[in-house]
């Protein structure tokens, strides 16, 4: 994976709660910064799929390892 | 991008019904759009200040238990809040966000919570009993935003 400049550990969160603390990591970050996040709720692949598309920001990787989930995401 | 709106009206006061409105409220908010949610009836008991919800599988033959029980021992004294005990434990094990939490959420993300006057003086509530950073509206007042809403839900 690239390299990130801010990591989010929502390991154990449920919706909607990993979507929400990377859109508050992600408001203290500057445009083009990207964010690493590690999820483990299945509907975590579609929903950051979903913000990404709502928001602007752009989904550079979605990836699943031994059931946690990990996205980069770059800031709008 | 221009902003999109949702309106919701939350009529529902159970543990299980608080979570559609803040889910929706706060997901929504993250993702750029302005939400005001209505309480009205029922729904009112999700702003109080202190926050006592309960779940009940009376009436709710939909519910999965953990083992099979007659209606009937349902509705034994203290049923209730051993489901609700039970479900809280369950959300707390599974990462859920409590309500307080969402509601919070909801709060610092500027969604507006509007408290329906006409229930607050129906059941005699105290203005004091709700949680700060609320607004007090009617009918009227849900509609002027809701007319214009791109989502608009009833829970």
């Amino acid at each position: 994976m690239a390299d990130f400049d801010q990591e989010l550990d929502a390991s154990g969160l449920n919706c909607p709660l990993p979507i929400l603390r990377a859109k508050k990591s992600l408001a203290a970050m500057d445009s083009g910064q990207v964010l690493h996040i590690i999820a483990t709720d299945p509907g975590a692949v579609k929903d950051f799929e979903a913000f990404a598309k709502q928001t602007g920001n752009e989904l550079m990787d979605s990836k699943e390892d031994g059931g946690k989930f990990y996205f980069l995401m770059k800031k709008a | 991008m221009s902003e999109k709106k949702m309106a919701i009206i939350a009529t529902k006061g159970s543990l299980d019904w608080a979570y559609p409105p803040f889910i929706l409220a706060s997901t929504a908010a993250a993702l750029g759009y302005e939400v005001q949610i209505f309480f009205t009836f029922y729904g009112l008991q999700l702003l109080r200040k202190k926050l006592d919800l309960k779940v009940t599988s009376l009436g709710n033959p939909g519910m999965p238990m953990p083992m099979p029980m007659p209606v009937l021992v349902q509705a034994l004294p203290g049923m209730q809040s051993m489901m609700s005990f039970m479900m809280k434990n369950k959300m707390k094990a599974k990462g859920v966000a409590s309500v307080e939490e969402l509601r919070s959420l909801s709060l610092e993300a500027d969604v507006k919570l509007i408290a329906c006057q006409m229930t607050v003086d129906l059941f005699d509530f105290k203005n004091s009993e709700f949680i700060d950073g609320i607004e007090f509206g009617g009918a009227a007042t849900f509609l002027g935003f809701a007319g214009d809403s791109d989502i608009c839900l009833f829970v």
